[in-house]
């Protein structure tokens, strides 16, 4: 009972069933983000003076470690899965709403202007012309926000097993195995590779106007663009 | 940006493109969470009635001897789910006494240090009794098993032959050295009574520092071993005390008390066969045979839950 | 169970403050393994980054490199080599330095890609020297974009080296691993509230830094 894929009985889970787990607790997390994300980053599109606010707080937010979210939550949601995605959540909010704001303010005057005259209404242009052009900067954040998730998830071994294939990692401790320690970090990153791959090629599908081949970001004098989607992967 | 003129044209398709992508998506997640959630014993915290959830806490043997004790249930009819690697005491009673878990294995010295910090330990009956006069209303102690397994603090073989200690050393022989030791254990046992404070309110001890490793885990085997530490907090079961030749120090005062592996159980939980199940089974489990157990799980890396059932079924209980 | 309080309570209570678990000592200790992993990522991200960004060359492979780190779960990784390697610094400093490498590594490159080609071709027509044209005019126009990217990996370092607790090294991560064993609370909240200042300063350094070291023509642009 020591080879690669012999899951220790206590994680209650096949090595697929880790997968589908860690997958469930890490992308659920990151679509609530951006679901919260949107209409919070339109409103520091609409309203200018709260954008540098909200950024000193999501930076904030951003700097608290994960696991001291996790332990502080234990009171209110328990030793659940719920405890381990609410951070992954606020997480994936603080990098999507710049990358959103910085997208969506990116979009021309003209192209605007242009919209306007053509009859459409605030909600219109927003859905259809501005989030559109976004689509690159948001998806440059989605990115960060998933490969960040994925591999934070496993910091929910330490609450109780709540790390799906980071389990792995305090069962290869217990049983000095250090197999599953393997397993847990190949699988893990094999999962942010595809995750990011799979987002790629989103990106591609949603901006068939965007010559393919080359990288999202836009080549201009370029100063503010990059540090917001790099930073992230804790 | 590049220009956005040409946008126009591909705007059906590129909603259509986004429809299929985030229905995707959706039905990825929502395939996920049907399939996890079924047979997740994780996902919530309230089981349903008449689930017993038994827990373990974060060492190997916390997690043997939860499977065993729910084994036994299982082969009584009862519903069992796991909730294995919870964490330290200061947490599995939190969650034992608002009901998310039922059967925790636990150890009965121990359990009365955490409840009352000056408690005498004369017996191991007189034990449970203060532990179960001490305990949340809601919950109680089953029989207490001859099986024992207390911490301890060792020394590693290069400390004993530097400070001349032998297996009849015991704690007070350490009050001059200890100034020059760095002491080890689970970050627990640094706030514990049966930890750093016991250890200074009773024998005197102030050590060097303390390096927070894991609960008599690997961690604390390798670094009293590569003398990282120079003494630690070790189970006496553990196997690696014969291997490494570590020391453990004895315990006259007896600080560490009893450490009879007993079940906690909250009370509504679990049903008179559950009980007189647990009862039994804790009846034919001794020391020798924990320590075997033991090793079959950390030394010959066999799966716990295997090793449950092998004995239960040897032992005639499954 | 208010926040507040905890954060009061763990900074009012003298036993936190001296000892070799005293918050200056944990501080201290953070502050170093931050720094010394910041050290390192730079050493290896930043001569990389200039050389390619100067080429123009291996920007797929960087590209490359970077999403593979990215993908590498720091804790699983702390976690694989301490089992592999034992106790020690190092085995803290190669998940924080895989970390910190590719946000360096990618912005320098791309900074020194995006510096207008104009200046470096008419430097190079006055006869400059490659090495010359790298560190004189890509270099200083650059600058803004590279620090950010040591910015963005060193509040990633401040965060995430909380982790060391994990494995029994100090920093400020030990009130929060202690805290959890322990269950209590204002470790948690006085360690996640440090951590969080700690990364609040270090932003301040970099945009100190920024303004000094950024020249006033490359600034207001």
């Amino acid at each position: 009972m020591n080879g690669f894929f012999d899951i220790p009985s206590d994680l209650q889970h096949s090595w697929w069933g880790l997968i589908g787990l860690h997958l469930r607790e890490a992308l659920l997390p990151v679509l609530a983000g951006l679901l919260l994300a949107l209409p919070l980053a339109q409103l520091c599109v609409r309203v200018r003076w709260l954008y540098p606010p909200v950024l000193g707080l999501t930076t904030v937010l951003y700097a608290v470690p994960s696991l001291a979210f996790f332990v502080v939550l234990i009171d209110y949601t328990g030793q659940t899965e719920l405890t381990v995605m609410i951070p992954l959540a606020v997480y994936s909010l603080v990098v999507l709403v710049p990358a959103i704001v910085d997208g969506v303010r990116s979009v021309p005057e003209e192209t605007l202007a242009a919209a306007k005259a053509m009859g459409f209404g605030p909600v219109r242009r927003y859905v259809q012309v501005q989030l559109p052009i976004a689509v690159p900067a948001i998806l440059a954040g989605l990115r960060v926000a998933t490969v960040s998730s994925i591999s934070l998830v496993s910091v929910g071994t330490l609450i109780g097993n709540q790390g799906a294939l980071g389990n792995l990692l305090a069962d290869a401790q217990k049983y000095d195995r250090p197999e599953l320690a393997v397993n847990s970090v190949i699988t893990t990153a094999v999962l942010a590779v595809l995750c990011d791959a799979a987002l790629v090629l989103a990106r591609n599908l949603l901006t068939p106007w965007m010559p393919r081949g080359t990288r999202t970001r836009p080549r201009r004098a370029g100063r503010r663009e990059l540090p917001e989607a790099e930073k992230a992967a804790r | 940006m590049t220009s956005t003129a040409k946008s126009s044209w591909s705007r059906t398709r590129h909603t259509g493109a986004a429809a299929v992508a985030l229905t995707a998506a959706v039905a990825l997640l929502a395939g996920c969470s049907s399939d996890g959630t079924s047979d997740d014993p994780l996902a919530g915290e309230k089981a349903d009635a008449g689930t017993v959830v038994v827990g373990s806490n974060n060492f190997a043997e916390s997690t043997l001897l939860a499977d065993i004790y729910g084994e036994a249930l299982k082969a009584k009819g009862l519903k069992v789910t796991y909730k294995h690697n919870i964490g330290s005491r200061e947490t599995t009673y939190g969650l034992m006494k608002n009901g998310s878990v039922t059967v925790l294995p636990e150890y009965n010295g121990s359990l009365l240090a955490y409840l009352d910090s000056g408690a005498e330990q004369k017996s191991a009956e007189a034990v449970n009794e203060a532990v179960r006069a001490k305990l949340d209303e809601k919950l109680t102690l089953l029989d207490s098993s001859p099986a024992e397994d207390k911490d301890s603090v060792s020394v590693n073989a290069e400390t004993a032959e530097k400070y001349k200690l032998t297996s009849s050393s015991t704690l007070a022989d350490l009050k001059e050295i200890a100034p020059d030791l760095v002491i080890g254990g689970s970050p627990e046992f640094q706030t514990r009574q049966q930890g750093l404070k016991g250890l200074k309110s009773v024998y005197g001890l102030e050590f060097k520092s303390f390096k927070a490793l894991d609960a008599g885990g690997p961690l604390t085997q390798a670094a009293l071993a590569d003398n990282t530490v120079q003494a630690a907090d070790i189970f006496t079961t553990d196997p690696t005390i014969v291997k490494e030749k570590f020391v453990v120090l004895k315990d006259p005062e007896n600080l560490f008390g009893f450490a009879n592996v007993t079940p906690l159980v909250h009370k509504d939980g679990l049903p008179q066969k559950g009980v007189d199940a647990l009862n039994e089974v804790s009846a034919k489990l001794d020391t020798k045979t924990l320590l075997d157990l033991d090793a079959q799980v950390q030394l010959e890396k066999k799966d716990p839950l295997d090793v449950a059932k092998e004995w239960l079924k040897s032992a005639g209980l499954l | 169970m208010n926040v507040l309080n905890f954060v009061n309570a763990f900074f009012s209570d003298g036993a936190h403050w001296h000892g070799y678990d005293g918050i200056p000592q944990r501080l201290l200790e953070h502050v170093r393994y931050s720094l010394l992993a910041l050290a390192l990522a730079a050493a290896i991200g930043l001569p990389v980054g200039l050389l390619t960004g100067h080429t123009g060359r291996g920007g797929n492979a960087l590209a490359f490199i970077a999403t593979a780190a990215r993908a590498l779960p720091s804790f699983g990784l702390l976690v694989l080599i301490v089992i592999l390697m034992g106790f020690g610094l190092l085995p803290v400093m190669i998940p924080l330095v895989v970390l910190a490498v590719p946000p360096i590594l990618v912005t320098t490159y791309e900074a020194v890609r995006s510096v207008d080609p104009s200046p470096v071709d008419a430097a190079r027509g006055m006869g400059m020297r490659e090495s010359r044209i790298l560190f004189q005019v890509e270099l200083p126009v650059a600058l803004p974009l590279i620090l950010s990217g040591l910015r963005s990996a060193a509040v990633q370092i401040v965060s995430t080296a909380t982790i060391a607790a994990y494995v029994s090294l100090g920093g400020l991560g030990r009130y929060i691993v202690d805290g959890l064993y322990q269950r209590d609370y204002e470790k948690v909240v006085g360690g996640a509230t440090l951590v969080a200042v700690l990364a609040l300063v270090t932003l301040a350094v970099f945009w100190a830094a920024g303004r000094l070291a950024v020249s006033p023509g490359v600034r207001r642009r």
